[in-house]
């Protein structure tokens, strides 16, 4: 059979219809089917990405039809190395999220199938989000997935659950209809240059008055800092990600907000190269605040999933800072970034899971002495905190550093004061691992219970993907590589040579 | 003085005539059968009257006449499919009303009064509705086919006139539904006037009543621009009035709430795509040349409507006033297409009244299977559970709530796309950016009822969902499938509406 980004996008819609058919009462089944579902996903996406040419530019599995020809919109997919390498993260994470959540579904207020059905079809849109040519395609996916993640963190979420959907969902529509209004601007410039399209190649070639071009480029570039999220629209972040379940966190956290930056590099800058350019300082300016902010935030969270959730605000402003460094080393470093943030969150958001769930509480000082009741889970934990402050041996490092690199070779101030983010996080990271594992054993910790099986062989494959990337990256650079000098190039940037302090 | 015997065009004329004739048997049938067997053969009269009229105007759909009854009636692609909109939407309307619980025993008897308490008693229906339903449909057909100001005027009465007495009809709270006719009556006829009065000036303006020759007029541009902007500005009051415009939509939010849900759902639906396609067609060939006049003005009102019918709409606690609201705010959405004043903007338009009255009779529908014991409950406080103790009603009201807000793979979000777009071509982006964000203020609302159904435990005067009669349950699933449809590949739809979409003058 051949390998097809439609095939792949129907896997997890087939694995939801049968889940739909099932009677509710077999919560174990649907458990299974979801598990099946998103593992045989992932074993396609690997082998999609053992068949891609990684020195061809090129879109690969590209296929094109026709949806709505009189708005010249299409169903148009195809691949580049830095949506592959979305796509794999993405179906990577999916069946870790559904073993390690085994039991999330329990305090829903519908179904376990429900659950289920609703992260099947949310792997679907992101896939296809990341897989669009077409902006048109793009946009429908980018909003239709705001509905089951909405359902996913008021549905089956703890404490303020319903107020933390709402939030969430009001500031992704926002920018979401800020970026509709821009798609209706470029589709209407595009039909007074030679017809009307959505195709992302035509529409990069489209000319501008430089006012069109910034007003369109705030659209989109808005609508992205919200979802990825860039400081000041975080705002909505730590209120999902401390009501959601751990599971869904990582998705959303790990894959959703992968979307903004990913939209950052697809279509600000490929569509608005010269606005891009206008902006360029002042996105440089709000990545430096967000790292810092992000950073100094997390040390001050008391609650365990707030304060993962301000880590994220400042990785996201290193994967932010690495795009708009607008150098080739910048770009691998954010796009790499992004798929290692993608499984550092995953492991300390899981292994938060797991602690919380076990502790009834996900407040910092309640835990304590957890290294000797649950070795296995401390140390799981443990990595996993190594792994977000960017130790070296752990894949992490390898693309902060790159993305500093990359950074300071044009804009060095940016770079150094990023650099501070390092030791911050530093401080974020090593507070909780003090306070949560080592001391004495805080009054009812005594008896918690390690790490079982399930949740060790879920957290497994996240543990050997960091530490391998850690040490050899170059099979996922191989493919990023290009993509990314390709998006340089076509910017009209060339990478500055370094140069050497008093070597005048 | 000789008489010249009018030339009729009885092919083009047949939709409508066939509509007025089934009304005509209705009433007959009011007057002759037997109560028992009534409410069948009204169902199955009105549903097929319906019928054979879309049949027919499906049949005559290419042809095109600027004479069908000596120069007063249009006939064109537009006209075409918005006969044929209005019909659809009329049959899936008829179910619901045929359906319900919701009309009162007897009209005639005084609220509260021994007289009504026996009707109640001896389980009479009042089937009048039917033939009322037929005149008002006939009215709609009317509507956008108009080429003169006194048919149009007079199809504004026959649209109106049924519609006000049907407004009155509700079984439960009776009162609130008289004064909601009664409103619906005295501000329908201050438009009515408005109307006229600017009828007369532009008839002043150019000395014919025919829309040829006020276009010809104003594009030669030779008489008293004065009597024409007076004549522009009054007409469009009475128009703006029927699509429930700011600033008058005053009527809109009471008659919404005091009318009996089935008929509120053929009024918001219908009305809409009749009345907003006459004004397609004034704007469109009439007016088409004095744009200069009147694109500023009706840009400010598509602009206040839109964010009004949006901010007030969040304040709302009743599910029907809230609806009311939102189709104000749609009609907000609707102008924009109106000043677009291109191809794309009609044929936007055409989609988005179809797709919004299709959804609109689809959530109006849902709304009568919530009841308690005293019959439809409309306060959102007890909408609370919803979901969790009728997960498929509430799924549904979730889905055309999505489709009301815009969101993809819904028909509301095609139809909100080309419109907006349609306006961005000719330039009115400040419309299509306050479009945009009324959409998001709106889009709060509509979330605000799903969190209500879905994320909130409910109270112990919990409201119940009736399990829908067969009846209803054609409304909703016909009204669903085809907001999916739309949605998810609208194509076929918009080539058909485009090959279509072209008045001719």
């Amino acid at each position: 059979m051949n390998l097809s980004l439609t095939l792949l996008m129907a896997l997890p819609l087939l694995g939801a219809a049968v889940l739909a058919a099932l009677p509710k009462a077999n919560a174990l089944l649907a458990k299974q089917i979801a598990l099946g579902s998103t593992f045989l996903v992932a074993l396609v996406t690997i082998a999609m990405a053992v068949g891609f040419e990684r020195d061809n530019i090129n879109l690969q599995y590209v296929e094109s039809h026709q949806w709505i020809p009189s708005f010249g919109i299409n169903y148009a997919v195809g691949l580049d190395g830095i949506s592959l390498v979305l796509i794999l993260m993405t179906t990577l994470l999916a069946p870790i999220v559904v073993l390690a959540g085994w039991n999330e579904s329990q305090n829903g207020r519908w179904s376990t199938k429900t659950f289920y059905i609703l992260i099947l079809v949310l792997e679907m849109m992101a896939i296809g989000v990341f897989a669009a040519t077409d902006v048109f395609l793009f946009y429908v996916f980018f909003e239709a997935m705001l509905v089951p993640v909405y359902f996913l963190i008021g549905g089956y979420g703890t404490g303020e659950r319903s107020a933390a959907a709402v939030k969430f969902l009001l500031y992704s529509l926002f920018g979401g209809l800020l970026m509709l209004a821009s798609i209706i601007g470029l589709y209407v410039i595009s039909g007074t240059q030679g017809g009307h399209t959505f195709d992302t190649q035509a529409l990069s070639q489209l000319q501008m008055s430089s006012t069109t071009q910034n007003l369109l480029f705030l659209g989109f570039f808005i609508a992205f800092a919200i979802k990825a999220p860039l400081w000041p629209f975080h705002t909505w972040l730590p209120d999902a990600a401390d009501c959601a379940t751990p599971g869904t966190s990582v998705l959303l956290l790990g894959v959703l907000d992968k979307v903004g930056t990913f939209g950052m590099i697809r279509y600000c800058l490929t569509l608005f190269p010269e606005a891009t350019k206008t902006f360029t300082p002042t996105i440089i300016v709000l990545s430096v605040i967000s790292i810092i902010y992000g950073a100094f935030l997390a040390i001050g969270q008391k609650d365990i999933k707030r304060l993962i959730a301000f880590t994220s605000i400042s990785h996201f402003g290193f994967i932010t800072m690495g795009i708009f460094a607008m150098t080739s080393q910048g770009h691998s470093g954010a796009t790499l970034y992004m798929f290692n943030h993608g499984f550092s969150t995953a492991a300390l958001f899981l292994v938060a899971g797991w602690m919380i769930s076990r502790r009834g509480s996900s407040i910092i000082s309640d835990f304590g002495g957890l290294q000797r009741v649950t070795p296995v889970m401390a140390w799981a934990f443990f990595f996993a905190g190594m792994s977000s402050l960017a130790l070296p041996g752990l894949s992490s490092f390898v693309s902060e550093f790159l993305v500093l690199v990359g950074t300071y070779t044009r804009y060095p101030v940016a770079a150094i004061i990023a650099t501070f983010g390092i030791v911050l996080a530093a401080l974020y990271i090593l507070i909780p691992v003090q306070r949560a594992l080592h001391g004495p054993i805080t009054a009812g910790n005594e008896n918690l219970s390690d790490l079982t099986l399930r949740e060790r062989v879920a957290i497994a494959p996240v543990v050997v993907i960091i530490i391998f990337l850690g040490f050899y990256p170059s099979p996922l650079l191989k493919v990023i590589n290009p993509a990314a000098t390709h998006v340089i190039s076509q910017m009209g940037f060339s990478d500055p040579a370094p140069t050497q302090l008093g070597g005048k | 003085m000789t008489f010249t015997a009018p030339v009729l065009n009885y092919t083009i004329l047949s939709p409508m005539l066939i509509v007025l004739a089934g009304a005509l048997i209705g009433v007959l049938v009011e007057a002759f059968l037997g109560k028992a067997f009534r409410p069948i053969v009204q169902l199955i009269l009105t549903v097929g009257t319906l019928l054979l009229s879309l049949v027919q105007v499906f049949r005559i759909r290419e042809s095109e006449s600027l004479s069908a009854a000596m120069g007063s009636v249009v006939f064109d692609g537009p006209g075409f499919l918005l006969q044929a909109a209005i019909l659809i939407i009329s049959i899936i309307s008829v179910f619901l009303i045929a359906d319900n619980e919701n009309f009162t025993a007897l009209a005639a008897a005084i609220p509260g009064s021994v007289e009504e308490h026996a009707s109640i008693q001896q389980g009479n229906k009042v089937t009048e509705v039917y033939p009322l339903t037929l005149f008002a449909v006939a009215g709609m057909l009317l509507f956008p086919i108009s080429s003169d100001l006194i048919t149009l005027f007079v199809a504004l009465e026959m649209l109106s006139l049924p519609l006000y007495l049907m407004a009155g009809l509700s079984r439960r709270r009776r009162l609130l539904s008289q004064e909601a006719a009664l409103k619906y009556f005295l501000l329908g006829a201050f438009s009515s006037a408005f109307f006229l009065f600017g009828a007369a000036y532009l008839y002043g303006y150019s000395g014919d009543i025919s829309f040829a020759g006020i276009r010809d007029s104003v594009v030669g541009g030779s008489g008293n621009d004065i009597f024409l902007l007076i004549g522009i500005a009054f007409v469009s009051v009475g128009l703006l009035f029927k699509v429930g415009a700011v600033p008058f939509h005053a009527w809109s939010p009471d008659v919404y709430q005091g009318a009996p849900t089935a008929v509120t759902a053929f009024m918001a639906a219908a009305t809409k795509i009749a009345a907003f396609g006459a004004m397609l067609r004034i704007y469109y060939t009439v007016f088409a040349n004095a744009q200069w006049s009147w694109t500023p003005l009706l840009s400010g009102i598509a602009i206040i409507t839109m964010l009004f019918g949006s901010f007030v709409a969040i304040a709302q606690r009743d599910v029907k006033r809230m609806l009311a609201y939102s189709s104000i705010a749609h009609a907000g959405f609707l102008l924009a297409g109106v000043i677009a004043l291109n191809k794309a903007g009609l044929s936007a338009s055409i989609f988005y009244l179809f797709a919004y009255g299709v959804a609109t009779v689809g959530a109006f529908a849902v709304v009568t299977l919530v009841r308690d014991s005293s019959g439809e409950v409309t306060d959102l406080n007890r909408w609370t559970g919803l979901g969790k103790r009728s997960p498929w009603v509430a799924s549904v009201f979730a889905f055309f709530l999505l489709a009301f807000a815009g969101i993809p793979l819904t028909s509301g979000f095609i139809g909100k796309f080309s419109i907006f777009s349609a306006a961005y071509e000719s330039g009115a982006k400040g419309v299509v950016i306050a479009g945009v964000l009324s959409s998001a203020i709106a889009a709060f609302f509509y979330i605000r009822v799903i969190v209500l159904m879905f994320f909130t435990d409910s109270h112990e005067d919990a409201t119940t969902v009736v399990i829908p009669s067969v009846l209803t349950r054609i409304t909703v699933i016909f009204s669903f499938v085809i907001t999916v449809a739309l949605g998810v590949y609208p194509a076929p739809l918009i080539d058909f509406i485009n090959k279509f979409a072209t008045f001719i003058r």
